[in-house]
């Protein structure tokens, strides 16, 4: 390939072009994921801690499974939740963060890659680690804990999809608005806290009331029973928890887009 | 020197050659109370090396990020290639080429993939190795952002600037924390760019990279222009009437001043003389004579033209500060 050192102002004008928005995104996703894969905490936090949770709970039978169900089917719907959280909220919070703190989302705001082009790579991303998230897990569950499907799949997509957009945005609110090594420390004190007080693996009931009243009030927790009340047979349609959690995705994307800095 | 006369005479050769590459309409910029550029005015040709000089904190950085779209002028008006770098900044955008002070690389990705990466943003761009062997990190190539030195990123911060085949390419502070071969390479990358017809806009507090490589020098301090004008005129290199040396301190400048054709005579730093002269054959002469009688040694001479050091100093009353 020859070096274009030499061309004269009339041949760069048609030199420059940019590529199309979408081969843009798809180059940039293609590395969001490259960088992914290679933050190991990060596989640590969004892949093995998740699957970590379900084999030791399930294993351990401390939850109750319910008659001629497995543990899993009870786990479950608690365990995809902590991997949306991590997804979301660990994994993209502390990166961008730090791309923040770098200067390259910096950089990129010079570059032909809009915001919104770099965002859409960003999504995407997400979505392709949490496919992998909820793949593995179901595998999981299936293998070794005789895991069966039940309830509606597309109301689970839908709470998978509505803790997608708060947790995603809840990390980048953080990655934003506060220094990176304050969004690291963050975003992992937020991660147990919803992991304690999901109720995902501890049933709320058995906290003390006041504790287990906020709790109720955490996204944390309207993530988790809007799945456990899809994914278990028998519950009520989850209409609060699914209210809550699209309240909770409204107010910290608005959050999220006044505090975001780029520099 | 007057700015502002300055200012009128490159707008009246802006006219005659056509449309400048970069318009700088008496734009001044506000941080809070403080104003960080007070009524700027230049303009930049095609194919133009400008220089901006000045020290730290003078608003170099804030200039040539208003320029790049990152600010809006709090006044005045900017026009890049003919556009709003904020309005227009998706069709200005594949037509720049920019390195920011902070190199802004991926500390996780190799300098070779941190290349393919914005390369992928371009319909065209440049050869990824060619572009990496040009600015001398071949060898590097497969090293994480992260483990490059100071200068190698700088580099590859350089060639991510070029990638798109830019018309118009912004540095600040190119060579800052390079050691003098990178340097080198990189003042070498420069030219070529200019040859090749490039417009480059580029901040420095380095007298020598400003001398060197520009076409036309911006001094600034505090905000405002004080000076504008080629390097040759800034120093006088056409007439070489400055006599420099370097000696034991507290000399005595009133007897300098005295020999022969002396029309000043000034320790502008400690054992840093210069001396003002029409006819600097006779001065030499004089000048050893009279530095032989008091058996003082030299350290340095040269003759010549004053450095842009000494006319900063001249201009400000202060010296570039690092």
């Amino acid at each position: 390939m020859a070096t274009n050192t030499s061309l004269t102002t009339a041949e760069m004008s048609s030199k420059n072009t940019p590529a199309s928005a979408g081969r843009q995104i798809l180059k940039q996703t293609q590395f969001e994921l490259l960088l992914t894969s290679r933050r190991g905490e990060n596989i640590l936090v969004t892949l093995i801690i998740p699957i970590m949770l379900l084999i030791f709970f399930a294993s351990l039978k401390v939850i109750p499974a319910p008659k001629g169900g497995s543990a899993a089917t009870e786990l479950l719907p608690g365990i995809l939740a902590i991997a949306i959280i991590a997804a979301g909220m660990v994994n993209l919070g502390i990166a961008t963060a730090y791309e923040r703190h770098y200067g390259v989302l910096k950089r990129l705001g010079s570059s032909p890659l809009s915001r919104s082009g770099l965002i859409s790579a960003k999504i995407i991303s997400i979505l392709a680690l949490e496919i992998v998230q909820v793949v593995l897990l179901i595998i999981v569950a299936i293998a070794f804990y005789g895991w069966r499907p039940v309830g509606s799949l597309p109301i689970a997509l839908l709470a998978l999809l509505l803790g997608t957009v708060t947790f995603s945005a809840l990390g980048l609110a953080m990655a934003g608005g506060l220094r990176a090594e304050m969004t690291l420390a963050g975003a992992n004190a937020l991660f147990l806290v919803f992991i304690l007080l999901g109720g995902g693996i501890l049933p709320l009931d058995h906290l003390p009331a006041p504790i287990a009243a906020l709790a109720q009030l955490l996204p944390a927790a309207a993530l988790t029973q809007a799945l456990q009340q899809t994914m278990i047979a028998d519950q009520p349609f989850p209409t609060y928890p699914l209210l809550l959690l699209a309240l909770w995705a409204i107010i910290i994307l608005f959050v999220a887009i006044r505090t975001f800095k780029w520099e | 020197m007057s700015a502002h006369t300055q200012t009128t005479t490159q707008m009246a050769q802006a006219l005659q050659k056509g449309s400048p590459t970069i318009v700088v309409g008496n734009f001044s910029k506000n941080y809070g109370a403080h104003r960080v550029v007070d009524h700027l005015s230049f303009s930049v040709q095609p194919g133009e090396v400008f220089a901006l000089l000045g020290p730290n904190g003078a608003g170099k950085t804030t200039t040539v990020e208003t320029l790049e779209g990152y600010r809006a002028p709090d006044e005045g008006s900017i026009r890049v290639l003919g556009l709003d770098p904020i309005r227009q900044a998706q069709q200005l955008k594949p037509r720049i080429g920019v390195m920011l002070q902070q190199d802004g690389l991926y500390p996780a990705l190799t300098a070779r993939e941190v290349l393919r990466l914005f390369a992928g943003y371009y319909a065209h761009p440049q050869s990824v190795d060619a572009l990496l062997e040009r600015v001398g990190l071949t060898a590097a190539s497969k090293t994480r952002c992260r483990r490059l030195s100071g200068g190698q990123k700088r580099r590859l911060a350089l060639a991510v600037a070029l990638i798109g085949n830019p018309e118009l390419v912004f540095l600040d502070e190119p060579t800052a924390g390079m050691d003098p071969q990178a340097r080198q390479t990189t003042w070498e990358i420069i030219r070529e760019l200019k040859r090749s017809g490039v417009t480059i806009l580029l901040t420095t507090h380095l007298m020598d990279e400003a001398e060197r490589l520009s076409d036309q020098v911006a001094i600034i301090d505090h905000g405002q222009l004080i000076a504008l004008d080629t390097p040759e005129n800034l120093t006088g290199a056409k007439n070489a009437n400055i006599v420099r040396f370097v000696a034991p301190e507290g000399l005595d400048c009133q007897q300098l001043a005295a020999l022969p054709g002396v029309k000043k005579a000034e320790e502008v730093r400690a054992g840093s003389y210069v001396l003002e002269s029409d006819t600097i054959p006779t001065l030499l002469v004089d000048l050893t004579t009279w530095l032989r009688d008091r058996n003082v040694t030299l350290s340095e001479l040269r003759v010549g033209h004053g450095s842009l050091e000494d006319l900063f100093l001249r201009l400000t009353g202060s010296e570039v500060r690092d």
